[in-house]
């Protein structure tokens, strides 16, 4: 064997070993897991009223977050992209912020200003609206952690967009407006899907910004991950697992849908690497310590 | 196709853009006949693609009137203009097959699906794309490309065709054949349409009438002929075809530098002139009295069609000679071995203040410069 050939296995070997240990292996071993119980064990552990309940409200705010970040997020990729204006890369550089701040500060940031007492939160309170403690309080916390995703993704794409091609539509009769929904959108899809997808993923997840936002109330505001987090306090891994997978499931067919979404035809290497990598060219440096 | 509907006048009226600090566009002024195939010539920067997407509107003018079969259309928008635009590097819907690709501006028109159907397939034909309307753009080559993007820009019978360097993005071969093929199209359809280039040889083949540009201004507008023969300006001289040209002083009646004595009757004692002579007006012969000029032949070059030659006189000037190939093959040139030469025809240049050019002076016998 040449020293080259050695230098591959072991590259390989290290590679092949550094995602089984870190990524295959706990994923198989929760799989197992949750599964000692007997696959019926499993389905009565999710119909336990509060496990369906977190996991629903988990699902359902994180597709409140994951509709608001797609809407404002391209239009702040737009305008951070296609405008010039005095504090521009102040706001660029302020979007990395979410990766930068441990999830429990940003949940104690988002108390402080919607909570009743807080600068936004008692005129809120006011009008109706909780935050704190309520379910509006999880997607602010979801929101917060997930606003870079669709922007880091978008950004890239739409600067590489050719923009004669919004003025090829410009000349054939298409106004702004047409033009950004039939030329500019279908453009940056890939991208966008990106986003739209990891905001969801990491939405289900998330775990301390929604629990100091929005508490531990069984069956009104807890989530999915914070009753995982009760069910191991209170000695039951067993139902901690099964929930667990569940999520863990729904976010893989998520990501296993937008590699298909996105894999431009003949194209063999999995999108959704290169896309995650290519997502963090800046953020790489301070991911997210909870 | 209708013909009256694409015999569109342009007429242009002291245009000007700039940005910024940048004056891109200079108070140019020019018209545009019905039908006429008109090319916009002019080195990078000089102002004519800026022109051309004035008169789509994709920019708009800071100075200046664009005038359309009588009616003012500065403030019309892009949208409202109904011109096809070709874009340099085509611009084409990637998410579109070829088909919707050319429906596209119909679909924003309203026209009726069957109309739709009816004129893509129609233009798909003309551009010899009709097995093709399934693909996506970048299924296709170049060539293809092009042809997509200039039926996509005639689909709703615009008022005028506008090409932004439609050969720029092609190989030389395929550029050959898209010159023939936006030549044909343009005799079948008639519609009005300028595009522009940087390769003058490109213009002079392609064009009825040609505009030359630099730094934003319009040096002369011409037929291919008119431009060649008779430039305007040094620009153009040096910009259209090859040209020597020498800066002589003039003593008597005649301007001197080094071996050579040009007539100039008509210019000052000491005044400083530039003149210009095209290489086929530079004979060259191996027999070394057979002209009065003496040179050392400095390099052969072949350029399929002919021959240049280059010649250095003993104080180091540099000419460049055009010799067809049977008179080259006549003739047993070698390479650093002394020649004679004579210029048969030259000009004075204008300078770049005056405008208009004299004719081209035929040398009186007798001169030292005739053969």
């Amino acid at each position: 064997m040449t020293l080259h050939r050695l230098t591959a296995y072991a590259l390989r070997s290290t590679a092949v070993s550094y995602v089984g240990l870190l990524i295959i292996l706990p994923l198989a071993a929760i799989g197992h897991h949750s599964l000692t119980g007997g696959f019926a064990g499993f389905l009565k552990d999710l119909q336990q009223p509060q496990a369906s309940s977190a996991i629903l409200l988990t699902i359902e705010a994180a597709l409140a977050t994951t509709a608001l970040n797609a809407v404002f997020g391209v239009l702040s990729a737009v305008v951070l992209v296609r405008y010039e204006f005095p504090g521009r890369w102040f706001l660029n550089a302020m979007v990395d912020l979410p990766f930068a701040v441990p999830t429990l500060v940003a949940g104690l940031m988002i108390a402080a200003l919607y909570g009743p007492t807080g600068l936004i939160g008692a005129w809120l309170q006011a009008g109706g609206l909780g935050v704190l403690y309520e379910r509006p309080g999880i997607v602010f916390a979801m929101l917060f952690v997930t606003m870079p995703f669709t922007i880091r993704a978008l950004q890239p794409v739409l600067m590489e967009l050719e923009q004669d091609q919004e003025e090829a539509a410009f000349t054939l009769g298409a106004g702004p407006w047409i033009t950004f929904l039939k030329v500019t959108i279908p453009s940056v899809l890939p991208g966008l899907l990106t986003g739209i997808f990891l905001t969801f993923v990491r939405a289900l997840g998330e775990f301390g910004a929604v629990v100091v936002v929005a508490g531990n109330i069984p069956m009104k505001t807890q989530v999915a991950s914070v009753y995982v987090y009760g069910e191991i306090e209170s000695y039951n891994p067993q139902g901690a697992t099964s929930v667990s997978i569940t999520i863990l499931l729904i976010s893989l067919l998520a990501l296993l849908l937008l590699e298909r979404l996105t894999r431009p035809p003949g194209e063999r290497l999995p999108t959704i690497l290169r896309r995650g990598l290519m997502m963090f060219p800046l953020s790489h440096r301070f991911m997210p310590t909870k | 196709m209708t013909a009256t509907s694409n015999q569109t006048k342009i007429e242009v009226h002291n245009l000007s853009k700039r940005f910024g600090s940048v004056q891109a566009v200079s108070r140019v002024t020019f018209n545009v006949r019905s039908g006429e195939l008109l090319g916009l010539l002019g080195p990078s920067g000089s102002g004519k693609t800026t022109v051309l997407r004035m008169l789509a509107g994709l920019e708009s003018p800071t100075e200046g009137d664009i005038v359309v079969d009588g009616r003012r259309i500065n403030d019309l928008s892009v949208q409202e203009r109904n011109v096809g635009f070709v874009f340099q590097h085509y611009a084409l819907f990637k998410h579109l097959s070829v088909h919707e690709n050319v429906a596209f501006g119909l679909r924003i028109r309203k026209w009726n699906a069957e109309d739709i159907r009816g004129r893509v397939t129609e233009l798909l034909a003309l551009m010899s794309l009709q097995d093709l309307g399934g693909r996506y753009p970048h299924q296709l080559s170049g060539g293809q490309r092009q042809r997509v993007a200039i039926a996509r820009a005639l689909a709703s019978r615009p008022k005028m065709l506008l090409l932004d360097e439609p050969f720029g993005a092609v190989d030389a071969k395929v550029r050959q054949e898209l010159r023939e093929w936006l030549i044909r199209l343009h005799h079948d359809l008639n519609v009005t349409s300028l595009f522009v280039t940087h390769d003058q040889e490109e213009a002079m083949e392609v064009s009825d009438r040609i505009i030359v540009f630099s730094k934003g201004r319009l040096e002369q507008v011409g037929t291919p002929a008119e431009i060649y023969e008779e430039p305007a300006t040094e620009f153009v001289a040096r910009f259209i075809g090859a040209m020597n040209i020498l800066e002589a002083e003039v003593r008597a009646g005649v301007a001197r530098i080094g071996p050579f004595e040009f007539p100039s009757p008509a210019s000052r004692d000491g005044q400083k002139v530039r003149v210009g002579f095209r290489p086929y007006s530079v004979k060259v012969s191996e027999e070394p009295e057979h002209f009065r000029l003496q040179a050392r032949l400095r390099h052969i070059y072949f350029l399929g069609v002919a021959y240049r030659l280059e010649i250095e006189t003993a104080d180091g000037f540099v000419l460049r000679s055009r010799m067809n190939k049977e008179e080259f093959s006549r003739r047993r040139f070698e390479i650093g071995s002394p020649v004679s030469f004579a210029i048969t025809e030259f000009r004075m240049l204008p300078d770049a203040a005056e405008r208009g050019s004299p004719p081209p002076v035929p040398l009186p016998p007798g001169s030292p410069l005739t053969p």
